[in-house]
């Protein structure tokens, strides 16, 4: 079987060239990965998409194009970057117009991964949620106050819409493997290979040498190993370049946790099948006695605003700690908040960069960068708290001050801005469920004539 | 012999391992290095731990990886990803104390 991955994420582009040399070997399969919790709480949290939405029709049309010429399914997964029904929205309503516009038809199935507060609050209280890792416990507290909560499908819901005959199937949040991996199970692939040629496949070429997150790359699957070997004759797949990728992003390169178990890859061996194709064999999957689905949710932790400004005075670069832990409590002092409100300040030159984890504490910088930061309940209320701040310091008298007209340089004028609403996670945890189909709402459309 | 890690690695890597783990990857230039590192036990969670001025329980895992000449190492994120107080949302600018890491090897 073969399985075509254009890009890493939906949006991020990939060069034609590289996709038409894909074409022509004929898949039997496009799936393309489209999420991340990289970008961090805003973009599930604010329900706005963390690609581009020009970008993500251009590489959309080229895939939706392929799928319905070679008549083979297209399968996306983690549509619009954090999969709540809101991201899936806008890339159903770009893929209907990009129908329209090339006159394609095909049978369409739109897979929700977003889940109602009472229904989750109901898991919990039956004892089937729990936290992962070094997140705090889910309470009924932190579903309630989320905007969103998704999970990620495994293959179950996708392999479903195949067999209700689907060819073009969008997901929300979804396992990154599963839109590669389900199609080939479904037809009766090993499933341990079958994932990890997905979980291979899903960042496209950055497995290959030199890498990419926005190049095209070709699966090809077996019945006892898988081979990846890019499609852009600039890119190769070696040994080393396929083992390095299966730690990126992981927290243990043999044990990757994924819905309804892990892949083992303790007995993995990587081998050079040409001088730019690896194949891939001893890959194992282990299930879990009750399936899991991960679970992923934001809340609103208030409105941000910032004021950008820098310095370069070597008295007060000196004293930068003690100047800036006076201000919070002169800020304090000079606003009298009958709100609640976080400020922070961000010193590019000193630990702007690793914060607390930064072992320098000794700085030779000749000038200092200082980002303002503050949350407050609303927009207004962290503006007054940035300014005030921001006046402060620029007055500031410090203890052998001999620049006395003011502190601070901004680049800009207005030199304060306001941020908008500020997420944070609120839930990250498994849900367990012994029918994962169920959890993972579908609905079908026929687009076109078909 | 006095070594630095930055001249016996080909990559040395953060990135966030979803919102509340950070992970350090470090590549070495040979299979002969990797073992002689792996060997020593130089990478361990107290020398990791020191480094980065963390209790040594905030490195959750230290795993050898052969095919790829791989040291794993994963720790708590010092907050979530993009709470107050973040200065990098992906944590793909956090490797650097590995970089200068020096240690004695045979």
């Amino acid at each position: 079987m073969r399985i075509l991955s254009p890009t890493g994420i939906v949006g991020y582009g990939f060069p034609e060239a590289s996709f038409q040399a894909g074409v022509a070997l004929k898949p039997d399969l496009i799936a393309c990965d489209a999420g991340s919790t990289d970008p961090g709480p805003y973009y599930l949290g604010s329900g706005i998409p963390f690609t581009n939405a020009t970008a993500v029709k251009r590489d959309m049309t080229l895939m939706l194009k392929a799928a319905c010429e070679l008549n083979i399914p297209l399968v996306i997964g983690s549509c619009g970057g954090a999969g709540a029904d809101v991201h899936l929205a806008r890339e159903v309503n770009i893929l209907k117009e990009i129908a329209k516009e090339q006159s394609l038809s095909f049978k369409l199935a739109v897979i929700s991964a977003e889940f109602d507060q009472e229904i989750l609050v109901e898991h919990l209280n039956a004892g089937h949620i729990e936290k992962l890792g070094p997140a705090p416990e889910i309470t009924e507290e932190a579903i309630r106050s989320s905007t969103h909560i998704v999970a990620q499908m495994g293959i179950e819901p996708i392999i479903q819409a195949l067999d209700d005959g689907a060819q073009v199937i969008l997901c929300g949040r979804c396992y990154d493997p599963a839109p590669f991996a389900a199609p080939a199970i479904r037809l009766g692939y090993d499933k341990a290979l079958a994932l990890h040629l997905g979980k291979i496949l899903e960042c496209a070429t950055i497995c290959a040498t030199p890498g990419s997150g926005a190049d095209c790359i070709m699966g090809y699957l077996g019945e006892d190993y898988f081979c990846v070997e890019p499609l852009n004759p600039e890119r190769k797949c070696t040994p080393l370049s396929v083992s390095a990728h299966t730690l990126y992003e992981k927290s243990n390169p043999y044990i990757l946790p994924g819905p309804g178990g892990h892949l083992d890859l303790y007995d993995c061996t990587f081998t050079a099948d040409t001088d730019r194709r690896v194949r891939v064999a001893g890959t194992r999957f282990i299930e879990e006695a009750v399936p899991s689905v991960k679970l992923e949710g934001a809340r609103r932790a208030g409105y941000r605003s910032i004021s950008i400004c820098g310095n370069r005075d070597p008295i007060f670069i000196s004293q930068v700690d003690a100047i800036l832990e006076d201000l919070k409590r002169q800020t304090a002092a000079n606003l009298s908040a009958d709100f609640d409100y976080e400020l922070d300040f961000i010193v590019y030159g000193k630990n702007g960069v690793m914060g607390q984890l930064e072992p320098n504490t000794q700085i030779s910088s000749h000038e200092i960068g200082i980002i303002i930061d503050c949350v407050a309940d609303t927009q207004e209320h962290s503006a007054a708290v940035c300014s005030v701040a921001r006046s402060t310091l620029l007055h500031y008298g410090y203890p052998g001050r001999i620049a006395t007209a003011g502190n601070l340089a901004f680049p800009f004028s207005p030199s304060d801005i306001e941020v908008g609403a500020a997420y944070v996670f609120s839930v990250y945890g498994l849900l367990r469920s012994e029918n994962p189909v169920s959890l993972f709402a579908r609905t079908y459309e026929t687009i076109g004539e078909a | 012999m006095q070594l630095r890690l930055k001249d016996i690695a080909s990559v040395i890597r953060s990135k966030n391992a979803g919102p509340y783990e950070l992970t350090l990857d470090v590549l070495l230039q040979s299979d002969e290095m990797f073992e002689k590192v792996r060997a020593a036990d130089v990478i361990n969670k107290g020398s990791v731990a020191k480094l980065y001025g963390v209790p040594e329980e905030e490195i959750l895992s230290i795993v050898y990886f052969p095919n790829a000449r791989a040291v794993k190492i994963t720790m708590v994120r010092p907050i979530p990803s993009g709470a107050m107080g973040e200065r990098d949302v992906y944590g793909a600018q956090q490797h650097a104390p590995l970089v200068g890491f020096t240690f004695e090897l045979d």
